[in-house]
């Protein structure tokens, strides 16, 4: 579904991402982790089309989206969070997803009904009126995963979704996440700190240092990466 | 067109820049710090000018011996102004600053058309008529001494934030403002100081502008236009670019006025400010924020 | 009925009825208040919507008002078609200039005094254009002012005030409609939050051109009547940045990005400007600069304590969403 290959990017001569490559099948849930400032970020941004490689290219589903402005890369189906929440504070929970929704949807009346029904599969459905300032941080998150969801992707970058979230909070999230990916078979590409949540998601994992990647497998075998656990999970991650 | 024409234009054209360039130099440095965007600038340079005439009619006290209490006075003003009214707007959204000093802008002229009227007023010193020659260039003394004034003026300013201790202070404030809080300084105080300093700056200008130009109400947004044109072109936050775009403007305006009609010069200013804001919108001598 | 629908059917009713009981002097103010209003509300759409701060839409109503006054004058052709050229002239310039702001990424204070700097530019420029009048003015020819002749706009202030009343209600009608549309929801959410809402596939480029043009156009059409109303055109008058303030003024006491706001700001400023200066001079104070000082002063008011304007307050007082 998606391919990397051999992407870089600099910023004003500091390498941010180095001959990154790696691929994640169609339906697959794939993880991203890595000290801060290893470049995972930026990755996301190159997909999601606010920066542009340096070189390489980046394929989804066999045609190139490098380069694409971020409107066309959701147009190509890629839907994604950020990591910081932006939610239109000043709209209502459901025109937030409405706007999502718009993106597929001819008229707005669908679009609404589309939101609805997004809103109901996150559990927000309650509080579609209140105005998204006024929400909790979990919540806004949610908002933020309905409106990406909104716009029918096929792949969904999920950026720290669990920063700042209870465990409790964290396994509902992570329960979301199982769902919307066996239901529909929407492809997740997540970036995350929280250990917790990427061995319990992920069926494959890739671990940048530096702008490199620098392991990649399977939960199992990337803890045990001698690599890995030096830069990154620390000696008590040994298993 | 005889040369020596065209050099005693192009250096009254300079000299004049130059007083303009103090004005906009009050500008550029509210704007650098505060962030706000003055847009009843000129209009308080026109209550200087005022200030100016009425100081030298009622006291025969000379424009530029005046500049100095007129300056004190609008020292405190402007740190008044920027304390009590203006600081709450500092995190307002562009329009509402606007309207906020377009309201003062307009309190001011029609507050200076309601006590003056609107005829035209000047200062009469005698070496308005006079002029020194160099090489056979004529300079006008009022036009050097104007100039010699502002030239003078920039310099302290640029001193003051150079090397003293409160004008690091402020520039810290420009730089970071949650910085600057965090380290104990007191941004809404060095706020109000800053504006105080354009302030003043402004009313040298006009001090020095009245021996000049005669002041009427109108003056006032005229003035505000150009302040913001030479701020742009010489680059907001930069102090050596007020002067500089002054410079310009004052040089170009002169001699567009020379070579073409004297009507069309400020489309010349205009022309100029939108390849600017087009081309290279941090202006001459700014930085990219 | 809804409550706000049944308000406004009232307010139109009475403003359609109102000419029958006043004289026209008070029509006349009416009217000013009616071409305020809608060329507010023809601002609010790039501000309000898009989040463009133009100081410079002047440009539009002298664009547009030459364009008509000179195909009008030049070869007699009506404002029906000349507000075809109006519209066509004031839309690529406004796209030129929103072209030009956002390839070049100039936004905030920079796009404004770019507008600002746009319509000073062409202001002086229209001085020196002699076969469109030069700085002593375009005249055009008002052949009779008794019948309604809609054909070329010419007719008693009635007819004007009614024609006035319709644009209102009609840019009133289109803002309402767009506010509910895609483009409202994308407006907002690029206002709100432009990268989110690129994240969400809206092509904000677009977007805000759209706004800019449907700004330009409609600020077209009130050039045009401005131009067969007062039938005179001085470049010093109708590109000064006076005339882009007073366009403005209204959305914002009255509360940009709303849509009653603009109707109701121009209202409020316009009956207080005039409202004023009959008051003093039936006191006799006319000094003059003492009714603008009072204005300054009442703007002042508003924007320290109602900063979101005076239709949002009211509004939530009324029990109205705004």
């Amino acid at each position: 579904m998606l391919e990397v290959r051999h992407v870089s990017k600099s910023f004003r001569g500091l390498r941010a991402v180095s001959d990154a490559s790696f691929l994640v099948p169609e339906g697959d849930i794939n993880g991203l982790i890595g000290p801060n400032g290893a470049g995972k970020t930026t990755i996301f941004n190159m997909i999601a089309g606010v920066h542009v490689p340096d070189s390489g290219e980046i394929l989804l589903g066999g045609r190139r989206i490098d380069g694409l402005r971020p409107d066309q890369v959701c147009a190509a189906g890629v839907g994604r969070t950020f990591q910081i929440v932006k939610p239109f504070a000043g709209l209502s929970v459901l025109d937030n997803v409405v706007v999502g929704a718009l993106h597929r949807e001819r008229s707005v009346r669908s679009a609404r009904n589309q939101a609805l029904a997004m809103l109901e599969k996150l559990g927000l459905a309650a509080k579609r009126d209140w105005p998204a300032s006024s929400l909790t941080l979990p919540d806004r998150k949610r908002l933020e995963i309905a409106r990406a969801l909104a716009t029918r992707p096929q792949l969904l970058l999920l950026d720290e979704a669990m920063a700042g979230l209870r465990p409790t909070e964290c396994d509902q999230m992570v329960q979301v996440f199982r769902e919307i990916n066996t239901a529909e078979g929407l492809t997740i590409l997540l970036i995350e700190h929280v250990m917790r949540a990427v061995m319990a998601l992920a069926r494959h994992i890739g671990v940048l240092h530096h702008g490199e990647v620098i392991a990649r497998g399977t939960p199992e075998q990337v803890v045990r990466n001698p690599a890995v656990l030096d830069c990154y999970l620390g000696e008590e991650a040994k298993v | 067109m005889p040369l020596d024409l065209v050099l005693n234009v192009a250096i009254s054209g300079v000299l004049t820049g130059l007083v303009y360039g103090l004005m906009a130099l009050g500008l550029s440095v509210i704007f650098g710090v505060v962030r706000v965007v003055n847009f009843a600038h000129g209009e308080m340079m026109t209550v200087a000018m005022y200030a100016a005439t009425i100081l030298f009619s009622v006291l025969k006290l000379d424009p530029f011996l005046a500049a100095l209490p007129v300056a004190a006075a609008f020292f405190a003003f402007g740190y008044w102004l920027q304390k009590t009214l203006i600081n709450p707007f500092v995190t307002r959204p562009m329009h509402s600053q606007f309207i906020l000093l377009l309201a003062i802008a307009i309190v001011l002229v029609n507050g200076l058309l309601m006590i003056f009227g609107p005829d035209a007023r000047n200062v009469q010193v005698d070496y308005q008529l006079e002029s020194f020659e160099i090489g056979g260039i004529l300079i006008d003394k009022a036009r050097l001494y104007a100039a010699t004034a502002a030239l003078v003026a920039a310099t302290a300013l640029f001193a003051f934030f150079r090397f003293s201790l409160i004008g690091k202070a402020i520039r810290a404030c420009a730089d970071n403002y949650l910085g600057a809080k965090v380290v104990g300084l007191n941004v809404k105080h060095l706020y109000a100081l800053t504006f105080g300093l354009g302030s003043a700056c402004v009313a040298i200008a006009g001090c020095a502008l009245s021996v000049l130009l005669e002041v009427t109400p109108q003056l006032g947004p005229v003035m505000t236009l150009l302040a913001f044109v030479i701020v742009i072109i010489g680059g907001m936050g930069s102090m050596a670019g007020a002067l500089l775009g002054g410079v310009l403007i004052g040089t170009s305006e002169a001699l567009a006025g020379l070579f073409i009609a004297p009507s069309a010069k400020s489309m010349f200013s205009f022309g100029l400010l939108i390849l600017v804001l087009l081309f290279r919108p941090q202006g001459l001598l700014g930085t990219r924020a | 009925m809804s409550r706000p629908v049944a308000g406004l059917l009232a307010l139109l009713a009475l403003l359609t009825a109102f000419p029958l009981f006043i004289g026209p002097y008070v029509l006349s103010v009416l009217t000013l208040v009616l071409f305020l209003a809608y060329s507010g509300q023809a601002w609010n759409v790039m501000m309000g919507f898009a989040g463009q701060l133009s100081l410079g839409h002047s440009l539009y109503v002298g664009v547009g008002a030459y364009a008509a006054g000179a195909l009008f004058f030049y070869y007699g052709i009506g404002p029906w078609a000349g507000v075809w050229l109006a519209v066509l002239l004031c839309v690529a310039l406004g796209l030129a200039i929103g072209f030009l702001a956002f390839r070049f990424r100039i936004s905030g204070v920079y796009f404004a005094l770019l507008t600002i700097a746009f319509a000073e530019f062409t202001r002086v420029g229209f001085d020196h254009i002699g076969w469109l009048g030069g700085p002593a003015g375009m005249f055009l020819r008002v052949a009779q002012r008794d019948t309604w002749d809609f054909a070329n706009f010419r007719g008693p202030p009635l007819m004007y005030y009614y024609t006035m009343l319709a644009l209102t209600a009609a840019a009133f009608i289109l803002c309402a409609w767009l506010m509910r549309s895609r483009a409202g929801y994308y407006w907002q959410a690029i206002r709100e939050n432009e990268e989110a809402a690129e994240a969400l596939g809206v092509n904000s480029f677009y977007w805000k051109m759209l706004a800019i043009a449907i700004s330009s156009a409609m600020t077209a059409v009130s050039g045009v009547f401005f131009a067969f109303y007062y039938n005179n055109l001085f470049p010093e008058q109708i590109f000064h940045i006076s005339r882009s303030i007073e366009i403005l003024i209204g959305p914002i006491v009255g509360g940009i990005g709303t849509l009653f706001g603009p109707i109701l700001g121009a209202a409020m400023v316009t009956l207080l400007a005039e409202g004023l200066s009959d008051a003093l001079m039936a006191l006799g104070w006319d000094i003059p600069g003492f009714k603008r000082v009072f204005y300054g002063v009442v703007l002042l008011m508003v924007i320290i304590f109602l900063p979101r304007g005076v239709w949002p307050a009211l509004a939530r007082r009324l029990g109205l969403h705004a």
